[in-house]
């Protein structure tokens, strides 16, 4: 056991005395927070729309502020038809076209429930994001423009009877553990999820692999030293340095970007260990798979692009297709994405997602006793 | 009865159809020098290799200092010290990082491991080196550092894989002097070289060619067996097929 102690105690000379490794431990988390959960939100704001009131009246000029000084929309068009709507949809003028109907304030004042008072809306859906959050805006505005007729306009007067009935005209929503629909607080808890896998995951494939670009392996191999010791000792600094990169992650999201911690650190800091744990065994396996940091890079990357997309982190799970929600059960990366949202915005404990810790510990046990079972001193 | 310290029968290893060692016996005594030649790609890496414990021979036994190579493994781990022909020690640790790394997981104790580096830096004379990283000390001064480093736990015998490859002459025969008093120390000593001279200095000669062992004998012997004045010359009319 005591030969561990010197393997470690090698590791963390040689990476703290490689110049690139410092800026990598501590400007890489600082940036990935700060760049991805800016750049990969799904907040998306200035959707050009082209609105044709067809009513003109108080009422119908109201909602029709209403969008065009959301700062979700821009005014970009009056079109008078639909045909007109959809070649300007065609040479991307408009991304929304949204029709009121004539007679929309009489319909409303008369309470003619029985005629139909629709509001038409044309999306472009090349981007579904895109076409779907439009909506749901645009759902909530005329949700909320409905309700505020029956709180405000005095001139109409409506029974509770007839207030049912409007209500179903507008949604009713909420959201839970995100009430602001912060994408900060979705995406900041994901990124640290991602900075974590590749620290973990990359760090040991390439340690090991540069041992054998070396030669320095053969020299270790000759050594009496156990292949558990030497993994041991390869491992440990490694899951240090990876430990205490998430509890900066972390405290830089929820001090810097205030990302709500609602539930305890210390569930989100122990379940990462063991997931740490399982990267590394995943980064050491690829080790033994190949002879050189090339192979080891290409293999690393090629993996972890399927877990990350695969992760629920930019796509949920829920709308994957059957097989693929299949794959999923084996990326190790999903659990720790709803396991650390579930922890800091919903505020769930140990027994909420104990589920989770046997699901990555079996992770954590199997990839490293594969990677063990992989490394052999003496080769065939 | 002379002790043996490496037992070779009908060793052999086979990479897809190419035979890189094909049945090769020899025996080495205790302590002595045994020169392992041969040009290149005849097989004297791959056959130190499975002799070090680095590669699983594919036919044919072996002991070392008595210990079955297969079976036994982690003995001879225990009983031999291993320097190859790609640089061995870590270029961004210090000479006495290396010394302290490679003798604890050898298993010395703090006491044996200051020890040690305090008889290397003596032996070698560079007090001065203690604390610079090897990857700034010329090739030379490197590779006698990783001899050192190779026999710091005592080890019975050490297969050197080419030692002093890319080296100076006056640094390889200062080499020589360090490989003698290891070898006067009883430790035996299997190396692999490419420079003739240097085959004049051990106790016995092995040629190897295209997997298999051509000639084995003292250098003296060999010279007159191929009637040659220097050990260039057998070493190229054994490459050439005589």
């Amino acid at each position: 056991m005591k030969n561990i102690l010197f393997i470690i105690e090698k590791e963390f000379k040689q990476i703290f005395r490689n110049k690139a490794m410092l800026p990598i431990i501590f400007v890489m988390p600082i940036i990935q927070l700060f760049l991805l959960s800016n750049a990969a939100t799904f907040d998306i704001r200035n959707l050009k729309i082209g609105i044709n009131d067809n009513d003109k009246s108080t009422l119908s000029k109201e909602l029709f502020r209403k969008i065009a000084s959301s700062n979700y929309f821009v005014l970009t068009s009056i079109p008078k038809s639909i045909s007109e709507a959809e070649t300007e949809l065609d040479i991307g003028k408009i991304d929304i076209y949204l029709e009121i109907p004539p007679n929309f304030e009489k319909n409303i004042i008369n309470k003619n429930i029985d005629n139909d008072n629709t509001i038409y809306m044309l999306f472009n859906a090349i981007d579904g994001t895109k076409a779907g959050l439009g909506n749901f805006y645009l759902q909530s505005i005329i949700g909320d423009f409905s309700g505020s007729i029956i709180k405000y306009n005095k001139s109409i007067y409506f029974s509770p009877e007839e207030m049912i009935v409007f209500k179903n005209i507008g949604i009713t929503y909420s959201n839970w553990y995100n009430p602001e629909l912060n994408y900060n607080n979705f995406m900041l808890p994901g990124i640290l999820v991602l900075l974590v896998t590749m620290i973990g995951t990359f760090l040991s494939a390439m340690n090991i692999v540069r041992e054998k670009e070396i030669g320095t392996i053969d020299q270790i191999n000759v050594t009496p030293i156990k292949k558990y010791e030497f993994i041991i000792g390869k491992l440990m600094p490694l899951l240090i340095i990876g430990t205490f990169e998430l509890i900066f992650g972390m405290f830089i999201a929820v001090i810097i970007f205030k990302v709500p911690l609602v539930g305890n650190g210390l569930v989100i800091l122990s379940f990462g260990i063991i997931y740490l744990i399982a990267c590394l065994g995943l980064g050491f396996l690829i080790s033994t798979t190949t002879d050189n940091q090339q192979q080891a890079m290409f293999i690393s990357w090629f993996i972890l692009v399927i877990f990350i997309l695969l992760s629920g982190l930019f796509t949920p799970i829920e709308s994957m297709p059957e097989w693929v929600k299949y794959i999923t059960i084996f990326n190790p990366v999903k659990y720790f994405i709803e396991v650390v949202r579930l922890v800091m915005l919903k505020g769930s404990g140990f027994g909420d997602i104990g589920r989770h810790f046997l699901i990555i510990s079996v992770f954590a046990i199997s990839l490293n006793s594969l990677a063990v079972m992989r490394y052999k001193k003496t080769n065939i | 009865m002379k002790e043996l310290s490496i037992k070779v029968s009908n060793l052999s290893k086979r990479f897809g159809n190419f035979v890189a060692v094909d049945n090769i016996s020899f025996e080495v005594d205790k302590g002595e020098i045994f020169g392992f030649l041969g040009a290149n790609g005849a097989g004297k890496s791959t056959a130190i290799k499975m002799l070090c414990g680095l590669l699983e021979p594919s036919s044919g036994n072996a002991e070392i200092a008595g210990f079955d190579i297969y079976k036994e493994t982690e003995k001879i781990r225990k009983t031999i010290g291993y320097m190859s022909q790609k640089f061995s020690l870590y270029e961004d640790l210090t000479v006495a990082e290396n010394i302290r790394f490679f003798g604890g997981i050898y298993g010395l104790n703090k006491n044996e491991i200051a020890d040690r580096t305090k008889y290397i830096l003596d032996w070698l004379k560079i007090s001065n080196l203690r604390d610079v990283l090897v990857g700034s000390i010329p090739l030379g001064w490197k590779q006698k550092i990783a001899f050192a480093v190779s026999v710091i736990h005592n080890p019975k015998i050490v297969f050197l894989d080419e030692p002093t490859g890319g080296v100076d002459p006056i640094t390889r025969r200062q080499f020589w002097e360090m490989i003698y008093l290891k070898s006067g120390e009883g430790i035996t000593i299997f190396v692999t070289t490419h420079y003739m001279d240097e085959a004049e200095y051990c106790n016995r000669i092995s040629m190897m060619n295209k997997g298999i062992i051509e000639a084995l004998d003292t250098p003296e012997n060999l010279k007159a067996k191929y009637s040659s004045v220097n050990m260039d010359e057998v070493f190229l009319k054994i490459a050439r097929g005589k």
